[in-house]
């Protein structure tokens, strides 16, 4: 966070900021407009599709502003009983609660134990956490996975896609980060003096401390998780899909009902969009202090 | 995924310091003793325990996997060895497959973070209401991919989409099909990619960016360096292991590329009438669940691993030579 609160240099002479670097000119600020402008498009194209009608969203020229068919298309994609549209969205909220909640408490176990505590093979394992990272798991191992959920009768269910995502090593990575840094080796030394468990100064001590590195990995999983196609695609039927997998369906089974296809999509980034309003300064703020922390 | 892979080195783990540790074990108890030798691991075990599962046991038992012949529709298995890898490396498909994934990745990457780079730059400047330029940018990102992928395919739709109208102004009148060819469909595809990902790098690189003392490009100035010859010689060789990291990111992320292009194909697998935006990962669904050819999915997905360290590999050595060597 330093980084981006830090103040600016003082307001300095005329002569001296014709040649200071910083100095943003004409140009870089049409660039970024610009740029802002690029990034929001296709969301707000999403939306006025989204709020039209099927001749409109063929028209020549396209149009650029909204219609008053909002309503009425969400109406018809709950009513699209081979999306399964609802069903996918409510499992959708439980599998990414569920990950969401799973990743940030192991990573805050694992980031305190590894950060703060003393024991044989600690950097060995952090090590082995730090090289499976790297690993793309989710590809290399999507056979055996699939039929382990096989065997185990679990493919079709909720339990399918929660399971393989309840850690992350990114997430204990970034928790054993935040742990190091928001709190103090005395503060741990002198709890455990105190005569203190070591659950109890993870209670006491640690969870205070954590809890800003906590909100930020729980955005951070929460929009991974929601985003994640592959897998699901897979393993789950379309019957009891996820959001993600819903709106494929959807896709593939109305190709050419580009307003259902649209509104669908909108309300499956709706929850992203909520989180990102509510919460974008901390996203900016924790993927830049991860960035630097090295 | 904010998260610096140097850090590995940069972690030494001093050694425990435990002042008065000789003379507080004899007022422990024995129950104290047991929770700190005991609790550490206690407290790891769920990552390792869920890990070996689901991260490990499927990884290794891929490559048994890839020895196996699963004959049709995943019958039972026989041992065949090496059949799968050898019968892989002659498949044209999947050669294909590996030139659309391998084209689109540096179709994307290398305009990606060049741009993100320029982006960042800018981000970097003194400007009024920089916290909606860093949010404007990072929009995409919060947007998912399959939504991405749906909304940029409309996009280049052949009859109606924005991008065909938008070329009749610069005298292309004729409607490009984007999915037919494999240069317009590594394009869109590419597009997308880039869409959701340069603002994401962009503040990656800033964050980089702000760590760099003022000082330097004062004096730079004061020298009389131009603006551009500070970001050549200040800015790109301080930040160089940012960049590092989203190459790898990037190595990673674009060479097991999947939604983009799966719902470009209107959700199909087989990426295009003759497979021509089909990438690796598609091509293991393919293989894997519509054929239901495990061991030759498997041994595909050894395979695309092996492509990955190349990958990684040879950027590693072509971004540590950014800025001059140090």
């Amino acid at each position: 966070m330093t980084a981006i609160t830090q103040v600016r240099p003082a307001q300095r002479g005329k002569a001296r900021s014709k040649r200071d670097p910083f100095r943003a000119t004409p140009l870089t600020k049409i660039a970024l407009g610009f740029t802002v402008l690029l990034s929001i498009f296709p969301i707000y194209w999403m939306i006025i599709i989204a709020s039209r009608t099927n001749s409109d969203a063929v028209e020549v020229p396209p149009p650029l502003l909204p219609g008053g068919n909002l309503g009425a298309n969400i109406q018809r994609v709950l009513e699209t009983e081979d999306a399964h549209f609802i069903t996918g969205l409510v499992n959708s909220l439980i599998v990414t609660s569920t990950v969401t909640l799973s990743v940030v408490l192991i990573s805050t176990f694992a980031g305190f134990a590894f950060a703060r505590l003393h024991f044989r093979g600690r950097n060995l394992l952090l090590g082995s956490i730090l090289i499976t990272m790297m690993v793309p798991l989710q590809q290399m191992g999507i056979v055996p996975l699939y039929q382990l959920m096989v065997t185990l009768g679990w493919t079709g269910t909720l339990k399918a896609v929660i399971l393989p995502y309840l850690l992350n090593g990114f997430g204990v990575f970034m928790m054993t980060q935040y742990t190091d840094q928001a709190v103090p080796e005395e503060l741990v030394e002198a709890a455990r003096v105190d005569g203190a468990s070591t659950m109890r100064i993870w209670w006491n001590v640690i969870l205070p401390a954590v809890r800003p590195g906590m909100a930020v990995l729980a955005l951070q999983t929460f929009m991974l998780n929601w985003n994640e196609f592959m897998w699901p695609l897979i393993v789950l039927s379309p019957e009891n899909p996820t959001v993600q997998v819903s709106i494929s369906f959807l896709t593939a089974a109305h190709s050419t009902d580009y307003v259902l296809i649209f509104t669908g999509t909108a309300l499956s980034v709706l929850p992203l969009i909520v989180v990102f309003v509510a919460f974008g300064r901390q996203i900016v703020g924790g993927l830049m202090e991860g960035a630097v922390k090295a | 995924m904010s998260v610096n892979l140097h850090t590995q080195r940069a972690d030494p783990a001093p050694p425990p310091p435990r002042p008065g540790r000789h003379q507080a074990r004899s007022r422990r108890s024995i129950w104290s003793q047991f929770d700190i030798k005991a609790t550490p691991y206690f407290l790891i075990s769920p990552y390792f325990l869920l890990f070996a599962i689901f991260g490990l046991f499927p990884l290794v038992f891929t490559l048994w996997v890839s020895l196996q012949d699963y004959g049709l529709a995943g019958g039972d298995a026989s041992f065949t060895g090496l059949a799968n890898y050898t019968k892989l490396l002659a498949d044209e498909d999947f050669w294909n497959a590996v030139i659309n994934t391998v084209g689109i990745f540096v179709l994307a990457t290398v305009p990606q973070l060049v741009l993100a780079l320029m982006l960042a730059n800018a981000l970097n400047k003194r400007l009024r209401g920089r916290l909606f330029f860093r949010l404007g940018v990072l929009v995409p990102l919060v947007t998912s991919v399959v939504a991405v992928a749906i909304v940029f395919t409309q996009l280049y739709g052949r009859d109606f989409g924005l991008f065909n109208w938008l070329l009749g102004f610069v005298g292309v009148d004729q409607h490009i099909d984007w999915q037919s060819a494999k240069w317009s469909s590594w394009t869109a595809i590419a597009t997308m990619v880039d869409w959701r990902w340069t603002g994401y790098n962009a503040i990656i690189y800033l964050a980089g960016m702000q760590t760099i003392p003022r000082d330097l490009y004062e004096a730079a100035s004061i020298d009389g360096a131009s603006p551009r010859r500070q970001f050549w010689q200040i800015t790109l060789p301080m930040i160089r292991p940012t960049i590092i990291f989203t190459v790898f990111v990037s190595t990673i992320g674009g060479l097991t590329l999947f939604a983009e292009p799966v719902m470009f194909a209107s959700n199909r697998m087989d990426g295009g009438a003759t497979g021509q935006f089909q990438t690796i990962a598609m091509y293991i669904v393919e293989q894997g669940f519509r054929n239901f050819n495990y061991g030759y999915a498997a041994a595909a997905a050894w395979l695309l691993f092996l492509l990955i360290l190349l990958g990684v590999g040879i950027n590693y050595t072509f971004v540590r030579r950014i800025g001059g060597s140090k």
